[in-house]
């Protein structure tokens, strides 16, 4: 069901943890849908020195985090605005459909994550004027029943 | 992965040794059609005879009330489908529970569809359904009662003698889903009432792929699928002959062995219900706390999710199950764990572990040793088990 990137990042998850007197912290998800994801950006002249997560969901959501952590840390604020979802499930070799959700949420919380460090610092990023992090991430796959 | 320990025999359970080599020969050189009238046909008709009887025998009924099926959904679904539809002169109304098995919930669904009426039941937090409110569900339109034996998520056994009686009281049909509970609990369906029972071999010890329905004589029931004279006329197509053979034999293993069967797993179930309490804060044991199948124990861990908590324990070689939404594949978690009263954030964290006879104190003392570890991990990344620790644990 899960690619070997898939579950080598749900085992040892990367950057887990939290940041004190983080720079920008980003929540998404919640707790009735099943996942939350937290991450923590420390950013000097810029550039995301530090990131850490905490994720509440399934392996996916958990490694979803994880890599997007990974993709971040060390890159500018306008590139990490650049990140997508499809970037996510590309760089873990791919995600069932059903839980694609789980690669959205991890680019929401990334996004949330700067939005909240532009707000701190009274900063306009024009790429988040658009984001609205609290619409329904989820988009599950077809249903099914079980034995 | 070195070694690997099955606790999903709630799922399936592996064949018995004697149950393969009771079949073995209905694939080969005892091959022939139960319906052709040579010595092939008559000993294959012969041994789908004997299983019948060994069938009838494990549930107190007479032989021709036994009728194989393609497995416990299809006996669901020609149960309540064929009641239903033969009865709908008198009424059309049914009664049935929350939390019973897809393969009920989507057939009563279904006929909503077509005009007919179904109460669904609630169960109070421990899975059990009120006699009180069974009998004001009751109107002079109901014809039907289905209402499952042993639920297969929480485990809990409803009361099935009394609900019998109140069916045989009110002169309704009452059909039981006993899936689950077959092979775990004594049944004899005249001592209960019960009217109709949908039974499935792979849940004990018996090959996929076959099950059964008993039906009372006398019951008035349309066929579902149509076509040639086996089973009495009442379920065409040619018998699943090895795998008629091998729920015979399943079934009747089962109840020689039944009170061993129950002490050993109740047993260890006890051991890792206790382990697991006893080591792991902030878990809940769902399921009634006595009247439960013995070999099924099924916990919420809170601040974690299901699925995670599974594929951490797949690593490990530990099978188990859960009913969190992302294991279903839906937004909810189950509608089992929802009609007792779960919240949602609790009910992802859940976990189903169901022990057989397979099932050694090795294993459960590797899991009662492993889990809490497990949880502690995913508790430590996750940020609502943060909330309450203040981060400090």
């Amino acid at each position: 069901m899960y690619s070997e990137k898939v579950m080598d990042h749900f085992m040892n998850p990367r950057n887990v943890g939290e940041i004190e007197n983080a720079d920008g912290i980003g929540e998404v998800g919640n707790a009735k849908c099943g996942d939350i994801m937290k991450m923590y950006l420390k950013i000097e002249n810029d550039v995301i020195v530090d990131v850490k997560f905490k994720t509440f969901g399934c392996g996916s959501a958990i490694a979803t985090s994880s890599i997007a952590t990974e993709m971040i840390k060390g890159k500018t604020i306008q590139e990490a605005l650049k990140l997508t979802n499809q970037a996510v499930v590309e760089a873990l070799d791919g995600l069932p459909p059903q839980k694609i959700h789980c690669s959205v949420l991890a680019e929401q919380a990334v996004k949330s994550a700067l939005l909240d460090y532009a707000k701190k610092h009274h900063i306009t990023l024009d790429e988040l004027n658009d984001f609205h992090p609290d619409e329904d991430h989820h988009e599950h796959g077809e249903e099914y029943e079980e034995a | 992965m070195n070694k690997r320990i099955y606790l999903d025999y709630s799922a399936t359970t592996p064949m018995k040794q004697e149950v393969l080599e009771e079949m073995l020969p209905y694939f080969t050189e005892r091959f022939g059609n139960p319906s052709s009238i040579h010595s092939f046909g008559r000993e294959a008709k012969q041994a789908i005879d004997q299983a019948r009887s060994r069938l009838a025998k494990a549930i107190g009924a007479k032989q021709d009330e036994i009728y194989f099926t393609g497995g416990g959904s299809e006996a669901d679904n020609w149960a309540i489908k064929g009641v239903a539809y033969a009865n709908r002169d008198k009424g059309n109304h049914i009664i049935t529970t929350k939390i019973e098995h897809h393969a009920v919930l989507h057939t009563c669904e279904y006929l909503e569809k077509d005009g007919f009426e179904v109460t669904y039941l609630d169960v109070d937090e421990y899975g059990m359904i009120s006699l009180e409110q069974l009998r004001n569900a009751i109107t002079d339109r109901t014809i039907l009662i289905t209402l499952m034996f042993a639920n297969n998520e929480i485990g809990t056994i409803q009361p099935i003698g009394e609900i019998g009686a109140i069916a045989r009281e009110k002169g309704i049909y009452f059909h039981t889903d006993a899936v689950q509970a077959l092979g775990n609990v004594k049944i004899d369906v005249n001592a209960l009432n019960i009217d109709l029972m949908s039974m499935s071999a792979h849940k004990i010890y018996g090959p996929k792929g076959v099950g059964g329905l008993y039906i009372r004589k006398g019951v008035k029931i349309h066929s579902l699928i149509h076509g040639g004279a086996q089973e009495r006329r009442r379920r065409a197509g040619t018998e699943n002959l090895p795998g008629i053979v091998g729920f015979g034999k399943a079934a009747e293993l089962a109840i020689e062995n039944l009170d061993g069967h129950i002490r050993h797993v109740k047993d260890l179930r006890d051991r890792l219900i206790k382990g697991i309490m006893d080591k792991v804060d902030y878990v809940r044991f769902n399921g009634h706390p006595e009247n439960r199948l013995p070999g099924n124990a099924h916990f919420a861990f809170e601040f974690i999710e299901g699925e995670s908590l599974l594929l951490s324990l797949d690593m490990l070689g530990i099978a188990g199950s859960s009913g969190s939404a992302c294991t279903s594949g839906s937004l909810d978690p189950s509608h089992v764990l929802m009609a007792i009263g779960l919240p949602h954030e609790i009910a992802h964290g859940s976990l189903r572990l169901t022990i057989g006879d397979f099932t050694t104190a090795e294993e459960i003392d590797y899991v009662i040793n492993e889990l809490p570890k497990i949880v502690d991990r995913l508790r430590q990344m996750s940020p609502l088990y943060e909330k309450v620790k203040g981060g400090q644990k």
